[in-house]
């Protein structure tokens, strides 16, 4: 079962005095599984927002099919479960923290006494306790993100949506961000998350999606991304023999020295136990085995560069 | 429950507005200062006095429809505070309703407030208001909800400057239909027949509202005219409402 299931997304907008279309989504493909922290990456104006929109029913795509708790997508019922913070997200300034809680509770039809307990709850969560009696109009970018966290859980949701929730974060807000995502993945709900920012992605998720043009490019389990694409492995070593270094010269390895370090770049892998096989004969000392998987940032921009090799 | 909680904010945005109480001081001084104007003989003292407090409720209430109506949805799309909310289990209709139930609750205790003022003013004067000075100012009420209506269907698809400026319109029209379709009346082109006919169905005939007459010059008034106003209100409303739902159902949220 999943929990999210896109098929085939499309959606065009009207742009201008002349109403051109503008193709934001072309197709958008998308399984999200129970449980699981789904992150949905891609450049600006890639997409993101307009899925996302798509999925909770605030714009109307023109094609395609959502799936939701395995079931049709049905408005108004599929949202009993779903939690959402929309991309800088904007309350009504002129009530406090408490009051707009209790306001967004009240959409959920939750009794006062569950309520107030809940309430409570998530003002501790968001760390946003001390300010429970202070109106939104005084409140810092990063408070107002944080409010925007509360009222998405405000109904104990399955899944939870969040559309680039660290922006606007400062590091310490960022970190407590991503607690609070991987608390809620304990708590056995699905998070979807969008961000343009690989780090951020790179730490919680256990699969991504890469979305460009508005179309999902690439998806699969971080680690595999990751480790099928390692690159490199560098090993230092300290004084290594002319010997050692005439045996490794004719393997055709690279090799830049620093003092009596010297590093060694292997091509890939598997020539680690070729290497180190030579470097015990010679009995040369090795400091560190290290290696450089492509970041995200690498991936994303091989990926984006396939794509576009694709196309023209 | 949704629409009741929706209503109450509503309500809450409009009672935190400083705007809202500077207008209603300005109604309540003018309900005060009539006397100042009023010629002293007795009689039509008190129908000076009753004259300018229901035209002020009425103007300073329609005052607050344009400023605040004509803006209440609009703003929470311009704003994007409505994401939160249609995110959630809550219908589109849902919506609308809460927003105009909203303001017509500000509305109701605005006038609660100038119609309390008016009756002490009065019975200060040494002045005995009848009932009918009530049954005026509830029509008035009828009509300001009938003006919401046209604020809010408006507001659903145009600016704030642009719906107050429609719903004026129609407001300064509404009371006049009845004497623009009389007027054309001997005209012979069929097309300002044509016009003034769609003009005075379209626009709701405000004039059915205004029990000024009876409340100030004791004319009475059939009871049938109070039943039948009262229906043409709110099927007036409903139709105003319905197309302000069927707009805002198919739109995007941007
Ligand atoms: N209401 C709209 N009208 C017209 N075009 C729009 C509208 N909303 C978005 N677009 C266009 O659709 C494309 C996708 O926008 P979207 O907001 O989904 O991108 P995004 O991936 O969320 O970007 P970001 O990282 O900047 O938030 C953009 O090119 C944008 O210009
Ligand atoms: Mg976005």
């Amino acid at each position: 079962m999943a929990i999210l299931e896109i098929e085939g997304l499309t959606k065009t907008y009207r742009v201008g005095f002349f109403n051109r279309p503008y193709s934001a989504l072309n197709g958008v493909d998308l399984k999200i599984e129970p449980n699981e922290i789904f992150g949905y990456l891609g450049p600006n104006g890639s997409g993101k927002t307009t899925t996302i929109k798509s999925i909770l029913g605030l714009i109307r795509p023109d094609g395609g099919k959502i799936r939701m708790f395995d079931q049709p997508f049905s408005g108004v019922e599929s949202k009993r479960n779903i939690g959402y913070l929309p991309e800088n997200p904007y309350f009504y300034t002129y009530l406090t923290a408490l009051e707009v809680l209790d306001f967004y509770a009240q959409l959920f039809e939750i009794r006062k006494v569950d309520r107030e307990k809940r309430i409570n709850n998530l003002l501790e969560l968001v760390g946003l306790s001390e300010a429970r009696h202070q109106v939104l109009r005084n409140f810092s970018k990063g408070m107002l993100q944080r409010i925007g966290i509360a009222q998405a859980l405000i109904n104990d949701p399955k899944l939870v949506i969040l559309d680039e929730p660290m922006s606007g974060l400062d590091p310490i807000g960022r970190k407590e961000m991503r607690d609070i995502i991987l608390d809620l993945k304990d708590q056995g709900k699905t998070v979807f998350f969008s961000s343009h920012i690989l780090s951020d992605v790179e730490m919680i998720c256990d699969r991504v999606g890469i979305v460009f043009k508005g179309k999902v490019i690439s998806v699969g389990k971080l680690e595999e991304m990751l480790s099928s694409t390692v690159k490199a492995v560098e090993i230092t070593v300290k004084r290594l023999s002319h010997a050692g270094y005439d045996e490794l010269q004719k393997s055709d390895e690279k090799m830049i020295h620093s003092g009596e370090n010297t590093l060694i770049i292997l091509r890939s892998e598997d020539d680690i136990d070729r290497v180190t096989t030579i470097l015990t004969k010679h009995t040369t000392k090795i400091v560190s085995i290290i290696p450089h998987k492509t970041s995200l940032e690498d991936l994303f921009v091989q990926q984006l560069e396939k794509v576009l090799k694709n196309e023209n | 429950m949704k629409i009741r909680a929706i209503a109450i904010n509503t309500f809450r945005e409009a009672a935190r507005d400083k705007i809202l109480y500077t207008l209603l001081i300005f109604g309540l001084l003018l309900i005060v200062a009539s006397e100042v104007v009023s010629p002293l003989t007795l009689g039509q003292q008190e129908r000076v006095m009753k004259d300018i407090g229901l035209a002020s409720i009425s103007i300073f209430c329609v005052l607050i429809i344009l400023l605040v109506g004509a803006g209440l949805l609009y703003k929470e799309l311009d704003k994007r505070t409505i994401y939160t909310i249609l995110s959630k289990p809550v219908h589109r209709y849902q919506f609308i309703l809460g927003k105009y139930f909203g303001l017509l609750t500000t509305l109701l205790v605005i006038v609660a407030v100038m119609t309390v003022t008016l009756y002490a003013h009065l019975w200060l004067m040494g002045q005995n208001p009848t009932a009918g000075l009530l049954i005026a100012i509830c029509f008035i009420y009828i009509k300001l909800a009938v003006v919401t209506s046209v604020a809010i269907m408006f507001s659903g698809f145009s600016s704030p400057a642009l719906s107050a400026t429609f719903t004026f319109i129609i407001y300064f029209i509404g009371h006049l239909s009845a004497d623009i379709k009389n007027l054309t009346q001997h005209l012979d082109s069929q097309f300002v027949h044509f016009l003034t006919n769609a003009l005075y169905y379209l626009v709701p005939n405000l004039d059915y509202f205004d029990l000024k007459s009876q409340a100030v010059h004791q004319i009475p008034i059939d009871s049938s005219f109070y039943f039948l106003s009262t229906i043409y209100a709110i099927t007036y409303i409903f139709a105003m409402l319905l197309i302000a739902i069927m707009v805002f159902e198919r739109r995007d949220l941007k």
